[in-house]
């Protein structure tokens, strides 16, 4: 895309710095360049890849389906409009003219430059083995092998990953999560063992195998082998594996063959001085295709310090690069991998270890001269950024070291873990975000800048906006730098967790998790057993992921549907029996009359959806009204749950003269097919036998308006503090198709929306675009979410009327102890 | 005569993160919590605020969170929790030998 003219507009005679390589290391250059002096260069960046500039290593959560693409751009096209940046995307620089100064592109553009910025990355590592180009093989770099990688996973079938590094470990774990078989195949007998010791890399390794992954270490890959497509792997040792795709994450290489084709001095990678300065004095490179002082680089922690000395040098105030220490985290839900510096011991150094098997926690910390020189943890790595710390700064720490493995909080005195106190014994330069290489001292100045809650500090300095772990620490530090100022966002969960809603059914359904202590413990809960926030929630969540198996909590349930029947100011309760569509009859009729008089109870209402409601009923006579009401045919009315209410109908065709199809016939047929589900919120639903719509279809979460030549399907309205008018869904021509999307549409909402979301902010939230593009197209897609209702519904449809009655929970209604006063005195 | 703490049951009759209540005739109920972590409760079965009932609270550390209102009252003191003042009277109640034992003065007192 071509956003700006290509020659320097009329009088603008800046230099023009022109940019190969649209990635982090380019754009971040940039970027700094621009906070130091926007004014100084005309900027035009070229990009091999159609994209503008995302997180590259974020590429994993998009597989994993934690993210989506617009969630991991850093820059929009805003950004280069904004900025007066001229974007070439896919249009790759081939040759570097250094006499002429000037590049030309693929497509055949010529350009002149004065300063020439090289930021080309690298390239995967492909091990040249027979059958490596076979169709089915994919590298793990950019979104485009991303895309590859999830067509094949929509394809199913089995996955070899070569290369057991942070890289193939995460391509391993998202094609999992996708679905795929998946099987690690590690050359070293350590996974990881750049980063981790042998210790962690083998928890790590059975961590992995107990979700279900198939890593094989000392694996030597002899072949690929297929038939016009990869079908399998064989190793060196003959064994075969079959694979419907392999993905090569063996390596990067830094890539140099345009610098090299341009004459420059190429080891490694190509050679930069300290301001990041080629072997010509006009052309600069920075990011993984450099080779600084013998080394290169593929982490993202020097790319930004690199970034940062080469716009010092392009303003004129030059800094120089220093190489710092690294640290590595993995990006796999769930399990916690950091590691720092150098592990490998010997010369003299010592190692303070920490294994607590039960809990799958292990933590080394290497120390040489009193000074930690590495750190490993596994399981719990809280702590990484405060050793990390200790380790850039050669922080003595022979006063604390008794204590150093047990973490800051012990170690700076007192058993109390204070998140606050931790984080503001941080130095200034001491890295918050290891994603967008943000400093605590950066956060604080968009903090001071105004930023003031968690999203504008995302916003303005990208701290915690990509993976998310150190949201904890983003947020203390807006604790301590405004105290109760803090702008409140919408993001947890409750106060117990610092996971929102959606990241929690995220992970419950990705990692598997089957109860409530389990989403507890493996989403780092703060508190031992949740709140009466959470723990409703977490129920729910997990009773629609695993229906039929799940067993519901009813310590987690409030009130109303732990006793299935509404409590009211009194601690009496009411009772509301279900009439299906609003039907009834003299036998009803006369066992609800029977039980308010042998009941003393003091009301008979009827409700707004068509029903009575029987008032006053006390907590232990609940189960003898309920046998009553069950002996005449009736079943709970769930007036009481976040669950389906009731379905409220006209008369329609069958006796009405305008009615134009049989809406009390669907209405009741609706009522019998979707009683008892649970819900995110409570789901009303209504069926009116014409457009005069007298069973006010429009303001229910679930409408249906009968007409001449058909049903039109009405979603997400309400009648309550907020009166909201439905959304027209569709029109369909059958009963049978308004079922099925009546149930697929319940689906939908069941499975997306967030705990306590009614329909109507649900659908303002998400768009009623979106809820069409689920439901509407793909009648495939559309048949899966209904059959997934169904299938639920049968584990949901038992009257829990009927079980209490026969004297299930009894203890739950009847007092553990009755006392006379003369008892309780004597 | 019996003593001064009356037998009202074993633990595990109580749900853990639940609660029972003790009828007094012509008192208030008292409400028996038991937590998460197997520690027993008794308090007033009634919100300092509206009255609820805190038996049928959602019991969460050592607080339950009243069902009509949502205040959250701490076990073992009785009071309102966070912004919320208030405070409901607590019984002393012990295990001993699996058995939940009530103060019988705790309970006069509570249920008067």
């Amino acid at each position: 895309m071509k956003y700006e003219p290509l020659k320097a507009p009329e009088g603008d005679l800046r230099d023009h710095l022109i940019v190969i390589g649209n990635g982090m290391a380019g754009c971040r250059a940039v970027e700094e360049l621009l906070a130091r002096d926007p004014a100084r260069y005309r900027v035009t960046i070229f990009g091999a890849e159609p994209r503008v500039n995302y997180n590259r290593i974020m590429l994993s959560p998009v597989l994993a389906g934690e993210k989506t693409f617009e969630e991991i751009v850093l820059n929009g096209h805003d950004w280069y409009a904004d900025h007066g940046i001229t974007l070439l995307s896919g249009d790759p620089v081939v040759a570097i003219d250094r006499e002429a100064r000037t590049v030309t592109s693929r497509s055949g553009l010529t350009l002149h430059y004065d300063r020439l910025l090289i930021a080309t990355g690298s390239d995967p590592f492909i091990i040249p083995v027979p059958g490596h180009d076979l169709p089915g093989v994919v590298s793990f770099r950019d979104m485009h092998d991303v895309e590859a990688m999830l067509a094949a996973a929509d394809r199913g079938g089995s996955a070899v990953v070569i290369g057991g590094g942070l890289l193939g470990l995460e391509a391993a774990h998202g094609l999992s999560l996708r679905g795929m078989k998946v099987t690690v195949l590690h050359l070293m007998p350590t996974l990881m063992e750049r980063q981790l010791d042998e210790a962690a890399g083998w928890l790590l390794k059975t961590a992995l195998e107990a979700r279900g992954q198939t890593i094989l270490t000392g694996a030597d890959t002899a072949a690929l082998v297929g038939d016009g497509r990869v079908e399998g792997v064989r190793l060196k040792d003959g064994t075969e594996i079959a694979a419907d795709l392999v993905v090569m994450a063996v390596g990067i290489r830094p890539s140099v063959a345009l610098a090299r084709q341009a004459g420059l001095e190429v080891g490694r990678g190509i050679r930069v001085d300290d301001h990041m300065v080629t072997s010509d004095p006009a052309i600069l490179a920075v990011g993984e295709c450099v080779e600084h002082d013998g080394q290169v680089y593929g982490l993202v922690a020097p790319l930004w310090d690199m970034c940062r000395a080469l716009a010092d040098g392009l303003v004129e105030a030059p800094s120089g690069y220093r190489p710092a220490p690294t640290s590595t985290k993995l990006k796999v839900a769930g399990l916690d991998v950091f590691s720092a510096g150098d592990f490998s011991g010997g010369g003299g150094a010592e190692d303070i270890v920490l294994r607590d098997a039960a809990r799958g926690i292990y933590k080394r910390v290497v120390v040489r001269d009193d000074r930690i020189v590495g750190a490993v943890l596994y399981g719990d790595t809280a702590d990484g950024n405060w050793y990390f710390d200790l380790l850039k700064r050669g922080t003595s720490v022979a006063d604390i070291r008794d204590a150093l493995i047990f973490g800051q909080a012990f170690a700076s005195g007192g058993g109390q873990t204070d998140p606050k106190a931790a984080v503001a014994a941080l130095s200034d330069d001491a890295e918050i975000c290891g994603c967008n290489g943000v400093s605590k001292g950066r956060v604080l100045a968009c903090i001071d800048g105004g930023a003031h809650g968690l999203d504008s500090v995302r916003a303005g300095c990208k701290a915690s906006a990509s993976c998310g772990s150190c949201t904890g620490i983003v947020e203390s530090l807006l604790a301590l730098r405004l105290g109760s100022e803090v702008e409140a966002g919408p993001k947890t969960m409750c106060k117990c967790t610092s996971f929102g809603h959606d990241d929690v059914r995220r992970e419950i359904v990705a990692q598997a998790m089957r109860s409530i202590p389990e989403v507890m413990q493996k989403l780092h809960w703060s508190t031992p057993d949740g709140c009466s926030s959470c723990r409703p929630a977490l129920n729910y969540y997990l009773l629609c992921a695993l229906p039929g198996e799940y067993v519901d909590d009813q310590q987690s349930r409030f009130v109303n549907e732990r006793m299935h029947a509404n409590i009211q100011k009194d601690g009496t309760y009411s009772v509301v029996p279900r009439m299906w569509g609003g039907l009834t009859n003299p036998r009803e009729l006369r066992a609800i009359a029977d039980v308010v008089e042998k009941f003393n109870a003091p009301m008979v209402k009827v409700t707004g959806g068509q029903r009575l409601d029987i008032f006053g009923i006390k907590k232990e006579d609940l189960p003898a009204v309920w046998a009553d009401l069950n002996a005449a045919g009736m079943v709970s009315g769930h007036a009481y749950g976040k669950s389906l209410r009731t379905v409220k109908t006209c008369v329609g065709s069958e006796w009405c003269r305008f009615g134009t199809q049989d809406s009390t016939g669907l209405g009741v047929k609706i009522e019998r097919a979707t009683w008892g589900s649970w819900m995110p919120h409570k789901f009303k639903i209504a069926v009116s036998g014409c457009p005069r719509n007298c069973a006010e279809a429009t303001i229910k979460d679930f409408g249906v308006v009968c007409v001449d030549s058909g049903y039109e399907l009405h979603v997400g309205g309400n009648g309550g503090i907020k009166v909201r008018a439905t959304d027209l869904l569709c029109k369909v021509a059958t009963e049978a198709e308004a079922m099925e999307m009546c149930a697929a549409f319940i689906q939908l909402y069941r499975e997306e929306a967030r705990y306590l979301e009614r329909t109507a902010p649900w659908i303002e939230r998400v768009g009623l675009d979106y809820v069409q593009s689920r439901l509407l197209p793909d009648a495939e897609a559309r048949g899966d979410l209904a059959r997934r209702f169904w299938f639920s519904q049968q584990f949901m449809q038992d009257d829990p009327w009927a079980a209490r009655a026969a004297g299930a929970d009894r203890e739950q209604h009847a007092p553990m102890a009755r006392f006379t006063p003369a008892e309780a005195m004597a | 005569m019996t003593g001064e703490w009356l037998d009202i049951g074993w633990a595990e009759e109580i749900p853990l993160r639940g609660a029972r209540t003790i009828s007094v005739e012509g008192g208030d109920d008292i409400a028996v919590f038991r937590t998460g972590e197997d520690r027993v409760f008794a308090l007033l079965d009634r919100c300092p605020h509206k009255h609820g009932r805190l038996s049928q609270g959602i019991v969460h550390g050592g607080a339950v969170a009243c069902p009509l209102h949502n205040w959250r009252i701490s076990l073992a003191t009785g009071e309102a929790l966070g912004e919320d003042k208030g405070c409901t009277p607590t019984v002393p109640v012990k295990i001993s030998g699996g058995r939940v034992l009530v103060c019988r003065a705790g309970l006069m007192r509570a249920a008067a």
